[in-house]
């Protein structure tokens, strides 16, 4: 507990410094920085001893706002969170003190050094929170943090829009939890959360049936669940990279966080809770991908893919709830566990390929997949730590996302090859719910990849892209070892969660322990395999240096049919790429074709575009907003901007409460 | 590791190239022709290890390691695969998602090895090869979870020991079912027709073809190779799930299961021989109705 309020001191005190010292920018950003790494390195290690540790600490001090109380606690769900919070907290300064090395607006960067730790720090406070109050208030912080942040570039209309959609969301949200927890609090009397789990249990099911759905929304609208998903790719694409890194990897994840944590304070989940998860996870993780693939900028892609794993987290969840309230034990742990190590896998490959993303975005001056290509030969680094980002976004074995895809698996094939009907029903929808997932993901990934990196320049700004700085290179390597890491040490990472798992459950450590044993063995077993696979490799090549050694190794150009005149713009683009896996999904086809066709003998320029705007946005709040915005402009008429009407409305509204009153 | 295992986790490796054999003598005996010999497959292997390369200036590692990360994932894929009953060498609960997804990993270095030479034709295959692998995914893991059902075990190998002719008395549907769309997925996967013609001259109507189009020499030979074994392990799946014998003596089953493969052979050669290959629009319903076929097993075993 010490450990972390330091970090959250040092957090604090950081931001105070950077206002304090902000007449000598470039001072005042360092101090931000450094006490950013100082309080995220602080965090992360209270993080890991609480959840290898297993021990609840918590600090109560009164407060004398009504109903407040200044009740923190570090419990191993607190410390899942935590650590992914805390970790890419650190790394994305570090990346974002490179990133801002020599902005023209060296005010403004310091004073972001201020909204990113006030960022870091409100996060912190919403996962050691243990008072409804103290927690709305850290989650507000956390929503007009990351505003400021996210409005960084103001200038732009387009930025400025993205930071308006984004702060109604968030507010929107905040309205559900409001609700949320003023229902819970007048059950409990109190609005500690230990309090509300206490009389969770004997709430009635027409309260708590009105309390998930509240939860569901609230929380989802952070986390970007489909349909109150549209801020997050207006969002993520506008803030600079390092913060969408963070808000992307963490800050989203905080929805999964106050989803988990008032599950708990509902009492047993009723079956359609399991199975509500389960929808949203496959709606949201389907619909996800596929929006992403037909995206052409590299960080709203990124976003949409976001939308994607918080939808296998969901998955995850939905298995574990459905195996909760059948009884399959079993089942329910390997859920539970597969979705909180998916929240810290996400973190580490999103924040990753954010990270690359913005390296690819300072150095060639453009996001847009279709301008870019063969970046590898010139950006090496983020090249291969981006490969290594795609390949664990896709769930491919060795990586950490194999592996937390695999326990969700596990537990969906324990419930199918031993388990009464509606579990299998549940878990054959999730079974092939990843499945589509895992293979859309890889069409979208090889899409990013290949054309950013791979292939000739599509245009001028890819032909001299400025390599990444050391300051940025480091931080997108030691994800990228992460991402190896979690994904050899799988036998070990599994049971450790189990003190997490069982407070995610709200069950006693015991059953968590056993269900994550029963993992171990098969995590070996893909470990094993995998190193199997790296030897076969290593032999495979050298088996080929051998061949090639004494023959003739020629270079040529790329094999074209016999054309002679080749070009760049030839090459597949991600457009054409994404489109015949795009026509399949007729649901998700919300692409507008622009195209000018050649006509006569000389004909004159042609062109083809497409552009894929979002399918809620346009056709549900923006036809909504409107509506709304007509309906509510009747009020207008009562606005003419003079006072003394102002003072006779406020005359006619004292008399009518006075008649009211007497009556 | 016994001896039983020890020969069926080599089999592959020695016999897959000739499956292919087998399907292009079933072809030429339906054209007419008499075709190349049953093991043309191991000499144009041999030809091609002995041969130099040209790589394109556009490429990078990428290219050159594609070739290799796909045939060594293909070759652990065949190690997990029991075969005519006996246990693979490599069993586990739950094996069988990581049999799928070292396909995954395959298909991703072969299509960013594609995407590396830049050209639009490898791209074009890329994107059609991604496009029609996502809709199979489900149709075998589904596939495979009814067989799950059936038996009550996540592994492969416990999985196909479960089963036996004597499964088709009490759910022949399920079975039926199952092969079918593992047929499907079977035929998707390893570009036969009628999703992709292996002998097709027109880039622009490959899909398979076209993404290795510009490999050659011992990175061919390790594409070619791996393709063959990928043929015999997906295959041999199939057959473990349609014709499940099961004599109680292990050498006699695996005998019918290698005649088994041989018909296999044959009825690809027969397909390839009567139907053209689907217009590139169709090949999604044909891939869905794998998917509703997978389903509809595991509805019946659920009621």
């Amino acid at each position: 507990m010490i450990l972390s309020l330091i970090s959250l001191a040092a957090l604090m005190l950081g931001g105070v410094l950077v206002v304090l010292t902000k007449g000598a920018p470039v001072w005042s950003a360092r101090a931000g920085v450094a006490s950013a790494v100082a309080g995220c390195v602080c965090g992360c290690i209270a993080g890991f001893q609480a959840l290898v540790g297993g021990r609840t600490e918590s600090l109560e001090i009164p407060w004398s706002v009504p109903g407040g109380a200044l009740h923190l606690a570090l419990d191993p769900l607190s410390a899942v969170f935590l650590i992914p919070i805390t970790g890419l907290g650190a790394l994305c300064a570090i990346y974002g003190a490179a990133y801002f090395q020599g902005h023209r607006d060296a005010k403004g960067v310091a004073l972001s050094w201020f909204h990113y730790n006030l960022l870091v720090a409100s996060m912190i406070g919403v996962v050691l929170a243990r008072n409804a109050l103290l927690f709305l208030v850290a989650w507000e912080t956390m929503a007009l943090a990351s505003f400021f942040l996210v409005s960084f570039e103001h200038g732009k209309a387009t930025v400025r829009t993205a930071g308006w959609i984004y702060l109604i969301a968030c507010h929107l949200g905040t309205a559900f939890l409001l609700a949320l927890f003023a229902i819970l609090g007048e059950r409990a009397g109190s609005l500690d959360f230990a309090a509300m789990a206490q009389s969770g249990a004997a709430l009635p099911a027409s309260v708590s049936r009105w309390a998930f759905v509240l939860a569901l929304l609230g929380f989802g609208t952070k986390a970007g669940y489909i349909p109150v998903h549209v801020w997050l790719p207006e969002a993520h694409p506008a803030a600079p990279s390092h913060v969408s890194a963070l808000m992307s990897g963490v800050m989203i994840k905080t929805g999964i966080y106050g989803l988990l944590r008032m599950l708990a304070c509902l009492g047993a989940p009723a079956p359609w809770w399991g199975w509500c998860l389960l929808g949203t996870g496959l709606v949201s993780g389907i619909l996800g991908v596929l929006f992403a693939l037909a995206q052409h900028d590299i960080k709203r892609l990124l976003a949409y893919h976001s939308v994607e794993n918080i939808g296998i987290i969901t998955i995850g969840l939905g298995v574990g709830c459905i195996g909760l309230s059948y009884g399959a034990q079993g089942v329910a742990v390997l859920g539970f566990a597969g979705a909180l190590l998916h929240v810290l896998n996400h973190a580490v490959f999103k924040g990753l390929l954010f990270l690359g993303a913005g390296a690819v975005l300072h150095g060639a001056g453009t996001g847009d997949i279709d301008h870019l290509g063969g970046l590898l030969k010139r950006m090496p680094v983020t090249g291969v730590t981006f490969l290594i980002g795609s390949a664990a976004i896709c769930g491919l074995p060795p990586l950490n996302g194999f592996v937390s895809e695999f326990l969700i698996y596990l537990g969906a094939f324990q419930g199918v090859a031993s388990s009464p009907g509606v579990v299998v029903a549940a878990c054959v929808a999730a079974i092939a719910g990843l499945a589509l997932i895992g293979g859309l993901a890889a069409a979208c990934f090889t899409k990013a990849f290949g054309v950013i990196f791979l292939g000739e320049p599509r245009s001028e700004h890819a032909v001299h892209p400025h390599p990444a700085s050391r300051g940025m290179r480091v931080p997108m390597l030691a994800l990228a070892a992460v991402c190896v890491l979690i994904g050899l040490s799988a036998p070990v990472v599994a049971p450790g969660l189990a003190n997490a798992v069982a407070g995610a459950m709200n069950t006693p450590p015991g059953a968590a322990r056993a269900g994550l044993n029963a993992a171990v063995s098969p995590l070996a077993w893909v470990v094993g395999v995998s190193a199997a696979g790296l030897a076969l490799i290593l032999v495979l090549a050298a088996l080929r240096k051998r061949l090639l050694a004494a023959r003739t190794v020629g270079a040529a150009g790329t094999w074209d049919c016999g054309y002679v005149r080749p070009t760049a713009r030839m090459q597949y683009t991600a457009s054409s790429f994404a489109q015949p896996v795009l026509d399949v999904f007729p649901l998700a086809r919300g692409t507008r074709y622009r195209q000018v066709q050649p006509a006569g003998v000389l004909p004159a320029p042609v062109s083809f575009s497409t552009e894929t705007k979002d399918l809620f946005r346009n056709r549900f709040y923006e036809p909504f907003f409107k509506r709304t915005a007509e309906v509510l402009s009747w009020f207008r008429r009562a606005q003419h901007g003079r006072v003394q009407l102002y003072v006779l409305y406020l005359a006619l509204a004292l008399i009518v409460l006075l008649v009211f009153g007497l009556k | 590791m016994n001896v039983l295992s020890l020969t069926t986790l080599l089999l592959p490796f020695v016999c897959a190239p000739a499956l292919l054999g087998i399907i292009n003598k079933t072809k030429a005996f339906f054209a007419g022709r008499k075709g190349v010999p049953v093991l043309q497959a191991y000499f144009e292997l041999w030809k091609l290890l002995h041969k130099g390369a040209v790589y394109s200036r556009t490429t990078t590692w990428v290219f050159r390691a594609g070739p290799m990360i796909g045939l060594a994932c293909v070759m652990l894929a065949a190690a997990l695969a029991p075969f005519g009953g006996v246990r693979s060498a490599i069993a586990f609960p739950c094996d069988l998602i990581l049999f799928a997804y070292l396909f995954g990993v395959m298909r991703f270095v072969t299509v960013l090895a594609a995407l590396d030479t830049g050209s639009s034709f490898e791209g074009m295959g890329a994107s059609r090869e991604v496009a029609f692998s996502a809709l199979a995914e489900p149709a075998l893991l589904v596939g495979l979870a009814a067989v799950a059902r059936l038996t009550g075990s996540c592994s492969l190998s416990d999985m196909f020991q479960g089963l036996s002719l004597g499964t088709y008395l009490h759910a022949g549907p399920v079975l039926v079912l199952v092969g079918g769309a593992l047929l499907i997925v079977f035929l998707t996967e390893n570009a036969r027709i009628p999703v992709d013609d292996p002998n097709t001259h027109l880039e622009l109507t490959m899909i398979h073809e076209v993404m290795v189009l510009d490999h050659s020499g011992p990175d061919f030979a390790f594409i070619l190779y791996g393709a063959a074994l990928k043929l015999w392990v997906l295959g041999s799946l199939l057959i473990h799930v349609v014709a499940p014998v099961r004599t109680g003596h292990a050498g006699l089953d695996i005998a019918a299961a290698l005649c088994a493969m041989a018909g296999l052979g044959v009825l690809v050669g027969i397909i390839e021989s009567c139907m053209a290959r689907l217009r590139l629009v169709r090949v999604p319903r044909l891939l869905m109705g794998a998917v509703v076929l997978s389903a509809l097993a595991f509805v019946l075993l659920l009621r």
